[in-house]
């Protein structure tokens, strides 16, 4: 121990003389410091804004629009509609090809309230300024600092100004402006400013030609926009890809998610530093007022209580609390008892909804969604939602029966897929650093082997399976400024986890059951294929002399009989009931699709022609008659493809609004899920 | 004169191969009359294990008993089985028609394809098939041979013997230290014995020892035909002996290692196998003798305890097995096993060499048969 003390202790005497004369002095030091504008700091530090490269960064400009779009609709109480185009950008040279483009014109259209004019140089040519960064309330963005960063990633990479239409009503006109940042002065200078014709009444255009790389699969523009449409189905979107298709993702929930309120911040969530400035700032003028009147739970009653147990008189002014005594204040508040903070300041997605959002996505064979009580982490209320999509669905799995009988020593592959996690904070999905996230890790602990899905050593689930996994708060904990991971809070977790365990439980429940029914099924399955067998040699054994047709019939009849054909579908919970008594949940079968399934309006219709209804609309659109849902449920159930299933190269993507898939290869449109409606299907919902 | 027998046997083939015929017919027949009836077609099998067998005290064999099995169609877990099973029967027909004789390896691909309307395979593996076939043998009552089903020639033949195998003639003392390679079949019809002038058959386990005898000519000393199955003899070897012993009265020795694979190579020579047991009565050797290699020999020949090998766990167990087997129940045989698990070692024949090369020849046999050395 002692010796290598010794040593470093030789060591600087002998330096010590030896230290070179400083090249600088203080003075001269003092006069190379000067201010950093948030944008200069930005413009080296895009990484920390999720513009670290191309790809990425197209993502992170679609992302910071559509956030804007969508909170700004629901906050005005409109039914969000949001248009996306992406076009590769060339000056008057044919555009190369959408893999290797290199700069890109994204356009994000809203039918939202709009923005008053003198607020739209501010909102896309200033750091840091916007409406949500003050205020404790459950929304996407949060800092201030998303569509300007966006517009300032353009500036630096294609020089263009970010162009602007916006109009507040049918009577107002709509603006037009190019803005940019002076990034010195992190203040927006305006290049063009007129009033122009709109067609919509109402609503934001924002355009930016930036730098970018567009690549399909996994954390590209076109998982997010289809993540946001599973965990919004309240939402429609109309995405033009640069390669010319049109995808549209249309709403299945006809209302709003309601309102979340704004808070006060919690005692238990606020840190020492935060209670010296809000003691700083507040307008009252006794400690127990601030009390009372800035945090919520707390009471003029409690706040009297704190005082006395802080030592602490009730009238003294805030602004004159500080060290010694802030501290022993700060610990009273910790240690008192505080109610939880009210919960209404979120909006969780809801398990119909959410169940929605995956039946519309992703194909499966089983859907379940579950909304958690809410609960506190620091003193912030939240919510943690989760959901499955499980199985490959009756066609696709039909599909990929094996194609050629095996040689002997063959296996039939299984593909060795694992479970995909799909995670959001407050509504947007999460594309990056997943292994970093509370909601992974969470997925990881879940012992899935108890629920009939096999698993392997601290590894995801095996698939096809989706798990959807939501935390809605009024302020997400973060492990970093990029918002891609979600701290990982004792809480938190345990909350994901029970939420993961009920959809377990219930998958288990489905699985086995199918697991019974199947073994019904194949048994007479089974017999078909080897009465074709058995007579075929018996024919060759009685010299080709048998009357073949007969002896078939007689044994089927046998075998239906042996086999009971009515038990298989009672088996399968197919005689009334809920979907196998399951809550929250929906099943998919050949025969047709059980529980609260949406129905997804008809492909021919909503297809081609632009957004009608914003245009006349200027209400948000009201909830259509019960007669039309009724109507609307018989379409059936088009337009989903994407699969949970195996690629499918061969299949070339027609230019569908339909098109959707999870990350996964195309594959082919015209595959109807569930066959539209089963008999049954049929026969129950013409009850409701 | 010859030529006259041939044709007996040939004419006497063709109504067997008609009689086998109707047998796999017959399984066809069971189906048809089930589904007439909307019963479940059912196949009934005897079972083939240690505990459906009975040994024949007076006979000396080992007969299967009576206990069957149903193996019905429309029963999940047996109806690729009986599937499968019908495939069989079509396929062995199909050889008795053609007067051809296969493998069992042939009998799996000509019985392998695709299930119709599936992905599904009728056999996966020869595994699947082999045991089938074993199935009708004892369902039909029909040898292997009957069947036309054949295995590999493993057995090797040196002697005063003829045959006429195909119409040549192959005489046995003229076939240098190689000798005759048997057949998997050889019933009349297809192999005759045309002369036989030897004294015994010395039935040997191994190779090595009948290459051995063979090249010491022994069999010309002692006027006997050397006959080895290399290992556990196939069906082949222990007929033609069974036809030796029958047809020409000749004593039956059996010469094998000191361990209890050796003893019950033996008594599937002389009493049957627990597997086939339905085939003793065409197979078995009732007066085989047991004339080495015996635990008592090693003290007898003084041979050295260090050429000896100890015995493993599965030596043990399978020697305690077999005290139990009723047919190994004769006093000389209780105290032959024990003896072998108290000294608790195994000999190779090939452990002889020690004493000298040609100790088996000159010494050990000799000394064996002079002096009458050999177990019943
Ligand atoms: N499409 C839009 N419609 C209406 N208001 C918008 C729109 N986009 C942005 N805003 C307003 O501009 C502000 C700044 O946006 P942004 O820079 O993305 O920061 P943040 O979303 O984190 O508040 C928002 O708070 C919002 O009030
Ligand atoms: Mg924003």
């Amino acid at each position: 121990m002692s010796k290598p003390m010794l040593k470093s202790n030789t060591a600087t005497a002998e330096t010590q003389p030896a230290e070179p004369k400083p090249t600088l002095s203080a003075a001269q030091m003092g006069a190379r410091q000067r201010e950093i504008s948030v944008s200069e700091f930005f413009t080296k530090n895009r990484h920390l804004l999720g513009f670290d490269n191309p790809r990425k960064a197209l993502l992170t400009c679609v992302k910071e629009a559509v956030d804007n779009a969508l909170d700004a609709c629901e906050e005005a109480g409109i039914l969000p509609e949001v248009i996306v185009k992406l076009e590769v950008a060339s000056n008057g040279e044919p555009p190369p090809p959408p893999s290797q483009a290199s700069r890109f014109r994204l356009t994000v259209i809203d039918y939202g309230p709009g923005i008053v004019r003198q607020q739209i140089p501010p909102i896309f040519a200033k750091l840091l300024y916007g409406s949500k960064f003050h205020r404790l309330r459950m929304s996407r963005g949060q800092q201030g600092i998303g569509i300007s960063a966006a517009g300032m990633y353009a500036q630096l990479t294609t020089g263009k100004p970010v162009q602007i239409i916006s109009r507040t009503s049918a009577k107002s006109p709509a603006h037009y402006f190019e803005v940019q940042i002076d990034t010195k002065k992190n203040e927006p200078r305006i290049f063009e400013n007129k009033k122009i014709d709109w067609e919509s009444h109402r609503g934001t255009q924002v355009t930016l030609e930036i730098e970018g790389r567009y690549q399909k699969g996994r954390s590209s523009v076109d998982e997010y926009l289809e993540q946001v449409a599973i965990a919004n189905p309240h939402v429609k979107i109309v995405y033009h890809t640069p390669e010319g298709e049109t995808k549209e993702y249309p709403r299945t929930i006809q209302e709003l998610p309601p309102q979340p309120r704004e808070i006060k911040p919690h005692p238990y969530g606020i840190e020492f530093g935060m209670l010296l400035k809000m003691l700083h700032d507040t307008k009252s003028y006794s400690l127990s007022g601030f009390l009372a009147s800035e945090f919520s739970r707390v009471s003029s009653n409690l706040a009297q209580e704190i005082c006395k147990a802080a030592k602490l008189s009730s009238d003294s002014r805030p602004r004159n609390i500080h060290g010694a005594v802030a501290e022993a204040l700060y610990k009273t508040i910790q240690s008192t008892k505080i109610m939880a903070p009210p919960s209404n300041c979120i909006s969780p997605i809801g398990e119909k909804a959410i169940l929605h959002g995956l039946y519309k996505q992703i194909r499966g064979d089983f859907y379940t969604a579950v909304t958690r009580p809410p609960a506190v982490y620091r003193g912030n209320p939240f919510v943690i939602e989760a959901g499955l999509a499980y199985g490959k669905g009756p066609e696709q799995a039909a599909q990929e029966a094996p194609k050629v009988a095996l040689a002997e020593g063959e296996q039939q592959d299984n593909d060795n897929e694992l479970a995909r996690v799909i995670r959001y904070a407050n509504r947007v999905p999460l594309l990056y650093q997943q292994s970093a996230c509370a909601t992974f890790k969470a997925v990881l602990d879940t012992t899935w082997r108890n629920y009939g899905v096999a698993q392997s050593r601290g590894a995801l689930p095996a698939g096809p399976m989706v798990i959807f996994v939501h935390m809605a708060s009024v302020w997400v904990p973060f492990t970093s400024e990029s918002k891609e991971a979600i701290a990982d809070y004792d809480e938190i977790r345990k909350e994901i986890r029970l939420a993961l365990q009920e959809c377990g439980r219930r998958l288990g429940v489905f699985v086995r059951r199918r697991e019974r029914a199947k073994g019904e099924f194949r048994r007479r399955n089974i017999f078909e294929l080897y009465i074709e067998e058995v007579v075929e040699a018996c024919n060759r054994l009685k010299g080709g002399k048998l009357a073949k047709q007969k002896l078939k019939e007689q044994l089927q009849k046998i075998a239906m009989k042996r086999t009971g054909g009515q038990k298989t579908d009672e088996l399968l919970g197919r005689d009334g009931g809920g979907p196998e008594g399951l809550p929250h949940s929906i099943i998919v079968t050949a025969e047709g699709i059980e529980g609260d399934a949406p129905a997804l309006p008809g492909d021919a219709a909503s297809d081609a022609a632009p957004p009608e209804e914003p245009l006349i609309a200027v209400e948000p659109a009201p909830a259509p008659a019960p007669k039309e849902k009724a109507k609307a449920k018989k379409a059936g159930k088009p337009g989903k493809s994407a699969t949970l299933g195996k690629k499918n190269p061969a299949k070339v993507e027609p230019p569908s609004a339909k098109q959707m898939t999870l990350g996964f290869e195309p594959t082919a449109t015209t595959a109807k899920h569930g066959q539209g409606t089963g008999k049954k299907d049929g026969a129950k919902k013409s009850k409701k | 004169m010859v030529k006259g027998q041939e044709k007996k046997m040939a004419r006497k083939k063709a109504k067997n191969n008609g009689a086998v015929e109707k047998k796999l017919v017959g399984v066809a027949d069971i189906v048809i009359t089930a589904a007439e009836r909307s019963k479940d077609p059912t196949l009934s099998i005897p079972v083939r294990s240690l505990a459906n067998v009975t040994f024949d005290e007076k006979r000396g064999m080992i007969e299967l008993g009576r206990r069957k099995q149903a193996r019905s169609f429309f029963n999940v877990g047996m109806a690729k089985k009986f599937m499968q099973t019908v495939l069989v029967a079509d396929a062995l027909a199909e050889l008795q028609r053609a007067d051809l004789t296969t493998s069992l390896r042939e009998i799996y691909y000509r019985t392998k394809h695709t299930i119709k309307n599936s992905h599904e395979n009728t056999f996966d593996g020869q595994n699947e098939s082999d045991p089938l076939i074993e199935d009708l043998e004892v369902t039909l009552a029909a040898l292997r041979e009957e069947l036309h089903v054949r295995a590999e020639n493993s057995g090797t033949v040196v002697g005063p013997v003829v045959f006429t195998d195909d119409g040549d003639r192959v005489d046995c003392t003229r076939l240098g230290k190689g000798g005759y390679s048997v057949p998997s079949i050889v019933e009349p019809e297809y192999i005759q014995i045309t002369r036989c002038t030897a004294d015994f058959v010395l039935l040997v386990e191994k190779g090595t020892q009948w290459n051995r005898l063979s090249e010491d000519k022994f069999w010309r000393r002692y006027n006997c035909i050397l006959l080895t199955g290399n290992g556990q003899p196939p069906r082949g070897v222990r007929r033609l002996a069974r036809r030796l012993h029958e047809d020409y009265n000749l004593p039956v020795y059996v010469l094998v290692d000191n361990d209890p694979w050796g003893y019950y190579i033996y008594s599937v020579v002389k009493q049957g196998s627990i597997n086939l047991a339905f085939e003793s009565q065409r197979m078995a050797i009732p007066k085989a003798k047991f004339i080495g290699f015996s635990s008592a020999d090693p003290d007898r020949y003084g041979l050295p305890r260090n050429v000896g090998i100890k015995l493993n766990d599965k030596d043990v167990n399978r020697a305690k097995e077999l005290l139990k087997y009723r047919w190994f129940q004769k006093k000389e045989w209780q105290e032959e096993i024990k003896r072998m698990l108290s000294i608790g070692l195994k000999y190779e024949l090939d452990a002889l060499a020690n004493k000298n090369f040609q100790y088996l020849t000159k010494t050990y046999l000799p000394r064996k048969l002079k002096e009458k050395d050999w177990l019943d």
